[in-house]
């Protein structure tokens, strides 16, 4: 009978862990794994280029965790990363003919139009969702559309080019050292993790996300609560569509197309549920950089990136029947 | 108090005149849980059988054994004398055994007639016979009186129109053992009279029922033959004539049970909550509430007595901010409250304990701790941020006020019984500290053991000054704590009683008639 509740005890604090750390063991063994397999992995390096392509899809899907925790989806953060490139390089442009009128602009006000553009479309969705009670999946679907062509239609579907220094420093400068897009990368993922777990708003997302009539009872306004989560999602979405111009020194209309897949896949793949209210943002950190790793080994060993999609797949579904198992158990 | 004097504890070789379906020595463990620690149980032939116990008593352990779900650990089930094995509720079926959940499993993106013979359709020449089939369902809906169109799909009609949809589905397959859990809970009062005349005429056909129901009253008047199970181990049985709700509750509780008094001894202060004219619209059309006047001092117990329909959860959920008005008043301590969202009505000291636990009071994928904490995040957070120690202060306070009996804190909310579930919804917003709390149903579904304890907390609040007003649908809770009891009738206010107030006076002004 001890014994017994001893083992019950054990399994279940196994579970735990493994429902907390599952995700982290993958990643060191797969870490472990490549480093055997290529002595180039482990170097300074490709460890900078692996947290580099991490990071825009990771500003992403940190975006996406606040939508996914409370039942939501956005699917139009790769149209706002292009939309809210072109008009923020648009400002920041040294080229005559792209440019709006009196540009270039100082870098800060070209970063900030293309954070407000992000939130703009998020504010849209979020009034759709929360107040309209469109379903997140179509308002965002509309979203991925329209921002697309409000895109091409702004730049004429030609890119933005001579993207100035200033600007472009967010994406090819570092700061002591580590290249600016895992510096905004890190300090976006260590306030989404303070709002989280300690915010009041946080602890609005995980209720408003886990049982929204409950919350609504207990006084929470589950309407503003959703509306916030997709403009902060817009929000990152612009941001992470400036990083992507500065990178590439000019901002191209067709950038960010499928994004959002990576972005949900990196949530999904860190544990976060789509039935809403569970998951953490450490667990999307952990997702976006095993996608990272992986792409990043596959290329590497040399196989073919045909196959790099199919094996992400894989991890993808994987990841969900793990998941799956481990509630089952529970 | 009644002593039976048969006692109908089943032999050890059931008598095939009399039992159909016997279970003997039956057992069933979940890993360390022993949920039946080997019960004998008959079911008689040709009458209604109700098995009583408290949530937990292993009731639903047991039904889903003699339907087939699930398997026992040990013991033996006995058809006619014979042995039987079951497998599955296919099985279970084919032997004549049918059972109705207590949660309705029907599709409700598709018509009756199509969810009746879901699963066994009726094959034609070319494809399924739908004219034979509604022919068919029109039929069952003749028996059963109900004017429901064949072509109806579920999802239009109300709760209780689906649970006799389910009961017709079960009737179609000519069951000859027909369980029944909770089938009433759903259901009006005019729906369970027409319930209990089906069940009549099912026993006329010779169809035996296994019958559960936590209305122990209503229970009462359909059974012929009462069981009661405790903790897994049959404590009683007797013939329906011999018996009385009392000996129903001593042995389903194991001692007499009290549901409290009236707290007295001190004085009631102003008027806390003040209703003036209210009416709120019906989801059907017209008002659900009707130009209602009530008043609520400090420190005194209302009780809203009520049948389903009758308006009282509209009231509950109006006054805290959940539904709009038509017209009318409401004030909270001689202020207009009209204007408050749900969260500045808690600030202000109203707060609702909803009436679907599952659906409004919990947050399922919280722990404990933090859907305690839920509605008074703004009474640890500092600044900018939550403070851990300040929540776990107020948890901690929770868990101690409404003796919630959990692993602690960290406990996710579903390892919580029933009962204590709802004290976890309660003492939600007792942490509030709230002024005035509303309580549609509290009991709803907890144990009589859990029911004393939620009574018992609501009484220590008035005496300290809270206003509370509680609404039920078992008259027996109306004549505990309550100084006042109010009986509301489509959407009225029909009658208004003292605490010493009878049983039969109160159900009379409800509209309430027992079924004798």
């Amino acid at each position: 009978m001890n014994t017994n509740a001893d083992t019950q005890d054990f399994k279940a604090r196994a579970a735990d862990y493994g429902q907390r750390y599952g995700i982290l063991i993958a990643l060191v063994l797969v870490c472990a794994a490549l480093a055997l397999a290529n002595e180039f992995f482990l170097t300074q390096r490709n460890i900078i280029n692996v947290l580099r392509q991490a990071s825009i899809n990771g500003i992403l899907a940190i975006g996406m965790t606040f939508v996914i925790l409370t039942r939501g989806i956005d699917l139009s953060v790769g149209s706002v990363v292009a939309l809210a490139g072109v008009v923020s390089a648009s400002l920041a442009t040294t080229s005559a003919t792209a440019g709006v009128a009196g540009a270039p602009y100082a870098f800060y006000i070209a970063l900030s139009l293309g954070i407000l553009v992000g939130m703009v479309a998020g504010w849209v969705n979020g009034v759709l969702v929360a107040y309209f009670n469109v379903p997140s999946f179509v308002t965002t679907l509309g979203m991925l559309s329209a921002a697309r062509g409000l895109t091409l239609l702004y730049t004429g579907g030609r890119p933005v080019p001579s993207l100035t220094d200033e600007y472009r420093y967010i994406g090819t400068g570092d700061l002591f050292g580590i290249p600016m897009p895992i510096v905004l990368f890190a300090a976006v993922f260590v306030v989404a993790l303070v709002v989280l777990t300690s915010t009041r708003f946080g602890r609005h997302v995980y209720a408003a996300g886990g049982n929204p009539h409950a919350a609504r009872v207990s006084g929470i306004n589950v309407k503003r609560v959703r509306m916030a989560v997709y403009i902060i999602s817009g929000a990152l979405a612009g941001l992470a569509g400036m990083i992507l111009a500065a990178r590439t020194g000019s901002a191209l209309p067709q950038a960010g197309i499928a994004y959002e897949l990576d972005a949900i896949a990196a949530v999904v793949i860190g544990g976060t549920s789509l039935s809403g209210g569970v998951g953490r943002v450490t667990g999307t950190l952990i997702g976006a950089l095993l996608i990272s790793v992986v792409n990043n080994g596959l290329d590497l060993m040399g196989v073919e990136s045909y196959y790099q999609q199919v094996i992400k797949g894989m991890l993808i579904v994987a990841a969900v029947m793990l998941d799956q198992a481990r509630h089952k158990h529970a | 108090m009644t002593t039976p004097r048969h006692d109908e504890t089943p032999s050890a070789r059931p008598d095939a005149s009399e039992v159909v379906l016997a279970a003997r020595n039956v057992a069933k463990n979940f890993g360390a849980v022993r949920a039946l620690k080997g019960v004998n149980f008959d079911v008689h032939r040709g009458q209604v059988t109700t098995l009583f116990g408290e949530n937990g008593a292993g009731k639903s352990t047991l039904m889903k054994i003699l339907s087939g779900v699930q398997r026992p650990s040990s013991g033996e089930l006995i058809l006619d004398g014979r042995p039987l094995e079951l497998s599955s509720t296919v099985d279970a079926q084919r032997n004549g055994i049918s059972i109705i959940h207590q949660e309705l499993s029907l599709a409700p993106n598709m018509n009756v007639r199509d969810n009746i013979f879901l699963g066994r359709e009726i094959m034609g020449k070319s494809g399924v016979d739908y004219a034979e089939e509604e022919r068919q369902t029109r039929a069952l809906m003749r028996e059963l009186e109900e004017d429901i169109d064949p072509l109806t799909p579920v999802e239009d009609l109300r709760l209780g129109q689906q649970q006799i949809v389910e009961i017709a589905r079960a009737l179609s397959v000519n069951s000859r053992i027909l369980i029944m859990d909770e089938p009433t809970s759903a259901l009006s009062a005019s729906e369970v009279e027409v319930l209990f005349k089906v069940i009549r005429d099912l026993k006329a056909r010779g169809v035996s029922i296994v019958y559960i129901s936590h209305h122990l009253e209503e229970a009462l008047t359909i059974t012929d033959h009462a069981v009661v199970l405790r903790d897994g181990v049959m404590t009683a049985y007797a013939p329906r004539a011999e018996i009385d709700l009392e000996w129903i509750v001593r042995n389903m509780v194991g001692e007499n049970f009290d549901l409290g008094q009236p707290p007295t001894g001190y004085a009631m202060g102003t008027p806390a909550l003040e209703l003036r004219g209210v009416s709120v619209p019906g989801a059907a059309g017209g008002m659900a509430v009707n130009r209602i006047d009530l008043s609520v001092k400090a420190g005194e117990i209302v009780c809203i007595y009520g049948l389903m329909g009758a308006g009282r959860t509209e009231l509950m959920e109006c006054a805290a901010g959940r539904l709009p008005r038509a017209e009318g008043q409401i004030l909270l301590h001689g202020r207009d409250i009209d204007e408050l969202s749900i969260a500045q009505r808690i600030a202000a000291g109203l707060v609702l304990v909803p009436e679907d636990r599952q659906r409004d009071g919990l947050v399922q994928t919280m722990t404990v701790g933090r859907n305690l904490s839920l509605a008074s995040i703004g009474n640890f957070t500092r600044g900018l941020f939550t403070r851990s120690a300040d929540e776990r202060a107020i948890i901690d306070r929770a868990i101690r006020e409404v003796t919630v009996k959990t692993d602690g804190p960290d406990a996710p909310i579903g390892s919580l019984s029933g009962g204590n579930q709802q004290k976890v919804v309660i003492g939600k917003m007792i942490a509030t500290k709230p002024s005035v709390m509303l309580l549609d149903e509290p009991s709803r579904g907890i144990d009589i053991g859990a029911k004393a304890e939620v009574f018992r907390i609501l009484s220590d609040h008035a005496r300290a000054g809270m206003a509370v007003v509680y609404t039920t649908s078992e008259v027996g809770e109306c004549l505990s704590i309550a100084h006042r009891v109010i009986v509301m009738r489509r959407g009225r206010i029909s009658a208004e009683f003292t605490a010493d107030a009878t049983k039969e006076a109160i159900m009379a002004a409800s509209g309430e008639s027992l079924v004798a």
